[in-house]
């Protein structure tokens, strides 16, 4: 110590580091907290100092004291400063210390914005790595807005390292920033395909992460995750996928089927444990999603079964876990083949690992059936009997109930057998689960009428012994149970064969409560009137106040009688009636009356305020007063088991008495005789039915004797001793129809429910830093005025066509939200319905499942209607009801084209596209050039300014799309060419590849209705030739043509979709082909016919697909490309038009650009590379080119010519 | 999604946690305390995976735990990670700890738990897993360590003077079972 005082302060910075303080709080095993807090005063004392190392030294120690427990919060502003440091060694302590330590709330937060984004693009990719790791730690909404461009920018970063790590943080900031899913979302897409095998693996993560949530927004991600399952080989990503997959299936089972045959494959050839498990728990969910009786499936469930029982049987305890865990989810769909190997599972159940055991116990949940639960009950009581340990005996008693009372007591034939069952477990020595078998005596007393004589024979005797339930101390819990002993022989009081007896057992002080609204009370007034005082002073609130009652009341009864009045109906009519439950949710859904104002006082609030835990403590106490009253109805078996001891059992004075006899009691039913007695029964049942049969068959001796029953009996076969009783749940009138009670608000996730497949709003863009301060200096008023400029000019100014796609796109969306509403609806309905057990009586349902059937599921974009196609591999017709609009903005497949058609909504650059088409058709050409020169120059100079607002993010990202923002705007495209043409009907068409299957070709059509009649009847034909065959539905000759599925009625247009195969794509093809129709006005009908001929080009068999510059150098480096070139004289448009135009037309991308010089990329459906280097040099293009296929690229090259001569 | 990782001795005694999602020091504590209450009680040869504590995790999460000599490895992770998979992260992880402390042992995870965490978070970074490739993840550590070293640290000098106690019988311990074709 005295040496400490001697060391100088500036010594100090060297004297303990971080293995010092560990060593040191080693050696103080005594005196450790005063130790370390000897230390956190040096630590304070060294943040005080300017040396950043040593500040960084200190932040270091304090992140191990952290762990220990200390919260070092009071550091967080030293640790950014150690944050913000230049040097890497620091940083990284900062930012661990802050990964560790801030959270939401942390307020320095707010200052590390500008450090982390300065990090981010930090030329040294580990100062970037390291802000991004810590980052993923603490990102808060606020830091998730600031950064989330910068973020998205990064995943297009040269290193892999820091790609994979900008991409898994994504995730994050989506959580909590959820407007940037949308616009981060392409290109999180692209990296699915990332060269990287790292940076892929991530975004398989993050896509998974997310679909898992909202998995219906995803399925149109199917096609890309199925080729990626079928060509990866990293097990991690496979995992990943499979599971994706999983959770997939449930909403569309197509792809369920298209997955069994790869996921069967993997599940034969794969060496690796865990990707085996999840493949046959996928397959699992996929037979789960078909479960509608698909016969060639059932192999794959014996796949599967036998795999898992191969992996139970292992002596690998893990393997043997996960088996009994799959094993559960088949048993929901297919118990059959679970139960075959029921050997095992009983086996499992001797297992001395108790995880096993527990998995083996749910299993048994599903194996019960009429037949054999009094069986496997009995097991399990020998199991109770043996078990060690309360926990797994408390485990193996719930288990028990949930069996038998499992699907409303569906596999109970005996009640008497089951009450006695449960009787006997009341036995068991100190569980926590008294409450959970007085639920259950209560539940079957009420809802089983024919049971309750012998119920409340029980239950008095259960009384009547019920010192042997409270005589231990350990047994507290199962005091609940005299509790439903006392209330069950209360409300069926009419059963009690010897009331007084009971009554004097309940009355005994030592009984629960003593709330017996009994019709025997007058009989036994004067007992009453003796005992009942001791209960009115009971701690109890509730058996005081029922004491107090019924006390006043036998006491004016017995007044009364003195007098001889005869009162004796009006007491019975005072405790006629049965109280019915009531539902779980119906206090929710009793509706607000008018002019109700819940959260108004009634009185003014008391000023002092009840403190929390107080409140806490009340408001668990009122939980536990519901839980324990048979009037409310459980929600589910699962908050049942969550309840413990109620804590007013203390309250009750208990009189302990020793027992040192067994536990035997004579009036005690066993339920093992009940086994023995119900074989009987059903025996004797048996031979009457057959006896009965006999009789029919002999009336029906010249009938067909199909039926034999002479097989095993089946479950039906068994008929229930007792019914039981589906007590409707009781909810209030005009309850309200629907509630969200289905997704926890607060859950993060349900703000990322958004549709991914919508084209982006330029509105949805990313904040920028720029963008952001403009922002602030501008007044609110204005930005409201600008923004309805910039949303009403454009819609003005250009041209019919984008607004009638804008409309479309409206509509599309209120449908999709309508969609999506009713589908809620209807599933809370269900919910509902199935509550009040079928009575579907509100006539709001009725009418929402009216409506679901009139409006059929629309395909709402491009997307789905591709997921179709990939799904059914045959032609998808469009829906009749899409309009041509919406077959128009389809014309736009390609992501990177979709940017392209879509107008800048900038203001002024639609006036100047018009200004210029206005001027130029009034001047001269010589004249024009030179203006047309001035007006560029302009609109650079108007863009610059405009840039100023909205930062540079467009810029960047349309670089990818073969166009540079600042760039003229280009005039809208469409792939779209004419087919053929008559008086009556236009044709045109599309040919885009498909990327699933390297033979087919998807040929769009749009026939628009140009006449005034009705045009019906449509075939399409085509002739095929060797090479392109279209494809025919089967059982259909080789020259049949198609029927349309749709008609056209005056001036409507609608698009159909036909596929063809082909062989060799390296060559152009016609095809001729003819259509037929019938043309229907008032007077007459026509037979008509247009012949036509469709133009395979090569560029149909192009796929636009991205390709990043490194993998595109290795292309070009790897020599096995043939080049070729062309030149394009005169071509005089902007480079960037001329780029998009290939990009568009030629299914290309671009892959860089640097000036005047780019170049592109793209690949056929057979796999062939096809790469090009474009420049322009005043007016002269040239194109120089490559591709492993000679002929496929002169081809392209002639049609790129073709295409610019057109122009 | 992972949402912690806990490396704790036969003891209970923390020896790195890293939570991923935010739970105040005191309450990091308990769930600690709780997990080496349910972990330690278990016997080796049963199997690795344990239905959450109540205090962290719910019905969706399990405790996916390795135990290595003195040592406890526990992931607490949801439905969305395979089992066996993060048993073989696991597995990673501590190969990757022996490769970069040259035969690692107890001890370099109390004096380095800095030099711990920055290789974890070349593992799993915000709660999902990052790489699993071992030599990818050598590599880049061995990067970053070297950078440090670039930058003068006078008193941060990581010399590894005291003796091998409690050393992992890696040896013995197997390969990565069960995604073998991976590595």
């Amino acid at each position: 110590m005295a040496l400490k005082i001697v060391k100088g302060s500036i010594d100090r910075m060297f004297d303990k580091n971080l293995q010092d303080l560990v060593r040191g709080i080693r050696n103080h095993k005594e005196d450790e907290a005063k130790y370390i807090s000897t230390c956190i005063d040096e630590i304070k004392q060294e943040l005080k100092q300017d040396n950043i190392a040593v500040k960084a030294n200190a932040v270091c120690k304090l992140t191990y004291l952290q762990m220990l427990g200390y919260d070092v919060s009071w550091a967080a502003f030293n640790i950014v400063e150690v944050m913000s440091s230049s040097k890497f060694t620091y940083k990284r302590i900062g930012y661990l210390a802050a990964s560790q330590c801030f959270h939401e709330s942390t307020d320095v937060i707010m200052l590390t914005t500008n450090q982390i984004r300065k990090d981010l693009s930090s030329p040294n990719q580990y100062d970037t790595g390291v802000a991004l790791t810590g980052l993923s730690c603490f990102v808060t909404p606020d830091l998730a807005r600031d950064l989330a461009n910068d973020i998205m920018t990064l995943m297009s970063h040269t290193k892999p390292y820091i790609r994979k790590k900008a991409v898994l943080i994504m995730y994050k900031v989506f959580l909590k920033y959820p407007e940037s899913l949308r616009p981060a979302f392409p290109r999180l897409k692209e990296k699915l395909e990332d060269p990287d095998p790292g940076v892929q693996s991530a975004a398989v993560n993050v896509i998974c992460e997310l679909a898992r949530r909202n998995p219906k927004n995803y399925l149109s991600l199917a096609p890309l995750f199925f080729k990626l399952m079928t060509s990866s080989t990293n097990n991690w990503v496979l995992i990943k996928i499979i599971k994706l997959f999983g959770a997939l299936t449930p909403l569309e089972p197509r792809l369920g089927k298209k997955l069994i045959e790869p996921l069967t494959n993997l599940i034969h050839s794969t060496s690796a444990m865990s990707l085996l498990y999840e493949c046959v728990n996928t397959v699992i969910a996929v037979l789960i999603s078909l479960s509608s009786g698909m016969p060639n499936h059932s192999a794959s469930i014996q796949l599967c079964v036998q795999k898992l029982r191969i992996l139970i049987e292992d002596s690998d305890q893990n393997l043997k876990y996960l088996g009994l865990l799959a094993m559960s989810k088949i048993l929901k769909t297919h118990p059959k083949s679970v139960q075959s190997h029921k050997d095992l599972i009983l086996q499992c159940l001797d297992d001395k690992d108790e995880s096993i055991r527990l998995r083996a116990l749910d299993l048994l949940y599903g194996m019960v059936s009429k037949k054999n639960l009094m069986e496997i009950v009995k097991k399990l009581m020998l199991h109770v009997d043996k078990a060690e340990g309360t926990t797994y005996r408390d485990e193996l008693l719930t288990k028990i109930i949930d069996i038998c009372s499992q699907s409303n007591y569906q596999y109970i034939t005996n009640f008497e057998w089951y009450i006695s069952i449960l009787v006997e477990l009341t036995r068991l020595e100190g569980t926590r689960h008294g409450h959970l078998i007085a639920s259950q005596m209560l539940d079957v007393a009420i809802r089983v009428k024919a049971i309750r004589v012998f119920a409340v024979a029980q239950m008095a005797t259960l009384l009547d012994n019920a010192h042997m339930l409270t005589g231990n101390t350990q047994r507290n819990g199962i005091c609940e149970v005299l509790y439903a002993a006392a209330w069950i022989c209360g409300e069926f009081s009419e059963h009690l064969e010897n009331p007084m007896e009971t009554l004097e057992a309940m009355l005994r002080p030592k009984s629960q409560e003593g709330n017996t609204d009994s019709t025997t009370a007058q009989e036994a007034s004067q007992l009453m009137i003796d005992r009942l005082p001791l209960f009115v002073q009971s701690a109890n609130l509730e058996v005081q106040e029922r004491a107090s009652c019924i006390l006043q009341l036998v006491k004016y009864i017995q007044k009364l009688q003195q007098k001889d009045v005869e009162v004796s109906e009006e007491v019975c009519a005072l405790f006629a009636g049965e109280l019915n439950p009531v539902a779980p949710k119906a206090q929710k859904k009793v509706p607000i009356p008018d002019g109700l104002d819940l959260d108004a006082w009634i009185n003014e609030p008391p000023s002092e305020k009840v403190d929390e835990k107080e409140l806490a403590r009340r408001r668990e106490a009122r939980k536990q007063e519901q839980a324990n009253n048979p009037f409310y109805i459980k929600a589910s078996p699962s908050s049942q088991k969550v309840y413990q001891e109620t804590p007013g059992v203390e309250h009750i004075p208990v009189v302990q008495i020793d027992l040192s006899v067994p536990l035997k009691v004579p009036g005690l039913p066993m339920s093992d005789q009940y086994v023995k007695l119900e074989e009987e029964r059903r025996q004797k049942e048996r031979a009457e039915k057959k006896k009965k049969d006999k009789k029919k068959r002999k009336e029906k001796r010249s009938g067909r004797g199909k039926k034999h029953d002479s097989g095993p009996e089946s479950e039906e076969d068994i008929t229930p001793a007792h019914m039981v009783d589906i007590v409707t749940e009781e909810m209030p009138e005009n309850a309200l129809p629907s509630d969200d009670d289905e997704r926890d608000p607060a859950d993060p996730h349900k703000a990322l429910d958004i549709d991914l497949d919508k084209p982006l709003a330029d509105s949805e863009k990313l904040p920028v830093r720029s963008h952001r301060a403009a922002e602030v200096l501008k007044s609110p008023a204005e930005d409201e005025e600008g923004e309805n400029v910039s949303s009403l000019e454009p819609k003005k100014k250009s041209s019919k066509e984008k607004r009638e796609k804008k409309k479309d796109k409206d509509k599309d969306r209120k449908k999709s939200k309508e969609e999506k509403k009713k589908k809620k609806h209807k599933h809370e309905e269900k919910e509902e319905a199935d509550l009040l057990c079928g009575q579907a009586d509100e006539p709001a349902f009725q009418s929402e499942e009216t409506n679901e059937v009139v409006t059929p599921p629309t395909s709402t974009s491009a997307d789905v209607s591709d997921l179709d196609f990939w799904l059914s591999n045959a032609p998808v017709p469009s829906n009749t009801q899409e309009a041509a609009t919406v077959a128009a903005a389809e014309a736009a497949p390609a992501p990177g084209a979709i940017s392209v058609t879509t107008p800048d909504s900038e203001p002024e650059e639609p006036k100047d596209t018009e200004m210029e088409e206005t001027k130029s058709s009034k001047h001269k050409k010589k004249k024009q050039k030179r203006e047309k020169e001035d007006k560029e120059k302009k609109k650079k100079k108007k863009h610059h300014h405009h840039h100023h607002h909205h930062g540079d993010k467009g810029g960047e990202e349309s670089v990818q799309n073969g166009t540079v923002e600042e760039e003229e705007p280009l005039p809208p495209m469409s792939n779209y060419c004419l087919l053929a043409e008559n008086s009556y009907i236009k044709v045109a068409y599309d040919i885009q590849g498909n990327l699933q299957d390297g033979s087919q070709v998807v040929v769009s059509v749009i026939f628009e209705n140009k006449c005034d009649s009705f045009l019906k009847s449509m075939e399409f034909n085509v002739l095929d030739s060797l090479n392109s065959k279209l494809q025919r539905p089967e059982g259909s000759g080789p020259h049949d043509s198609l029927t349309i599925p749709f008609q056209l009625p005056p001036g409507v247009s609608n698009e159909a979709r036909f596929v063809f195969t082909v062989q060799s794509i390296i060559m152009p093809q016609k095809l001729k082909g003819t259509l037929t129709f019938i043309v229907k006005n008032e007077e007459s009908s026509t037979h008509e016919k247009l012949d036509f001929k469709l133009h395979f080009t090569c560029t149909s068999y192009l796929i636009t697909t991205p390709c990043y510059s490194d993998a595109f150098a290795k292309l070009l480096e790897s020599g096995d490309l043939k080049s070729s070139s062309i030149r394009l004289e005169g071509v005089n448009m902007p480079f960037h038009h001329l780029l998009a135009r290939i990009c568009f037309h030629h299914h290309f991308s671009v892959v860089e650009r640097i000036d005047s010089c780019a170049s592109m990329y793209s690949r056929s459906i057979q796999g062939h590379h096809v790469c090009l280097l474009v420049k322009i040099s005043s007016q002269t293009v040239s194109v120089d080119a490559k591709c492993d296929e000679p002929t496929l690229l002169g081809n392209v090259l002639d049609e790129i010519k073709q295409t610019f001569s057109q122009c | 999604m992972i949402k912690a990782i806990l490396i704790f001795n036969n003891h209970g005694k923390p020896r790195l946690i890293r939570f991923y999602q935010y739970f105040a020091e005191d309450m990091q504590q308990q769930i600690i305390r709780e997990t080496f209450h349910l972990v330690s009680k278990r016997d080796d040869n049963v199997c690795n995976f344990l239905e959450g504590g109540s205090l962290i995790g719910g019905s969706d999460y399990k405790l996916i735990y390795r135990h290595y000599a003195t040592l406890y490895f526990v992931f607490c992770v949801d439905s969305s990670e395979s089992e066996l998979g993060i048993l073989d992260l696991i597995q990673v992880f501590v190969e990757t700890l022996d490769k970069c402390f040259e035969n690692v042992c107890e001890l370099d995870l109390i004096f380095h738990m800095d030099k711990v965490h920055y290789i974890l978070q070349e593992v799993v970074m915000g709660g999902m897993v990052l790489e699993t490739n071992m030599n990818e993840i050598i590599a880049q550590v061995e990067v970053q360590n070297r950078l440090e070293k670039s930058e003068v640290r006078p008193f941060l000098s990581s010399s590894k003077s005291f003796p091998l106690i409690y050393v992992f019988g890696f040896s013995q311990v197997s390969a990565i079972k069960y995604s073998l074709s991976v590595l």
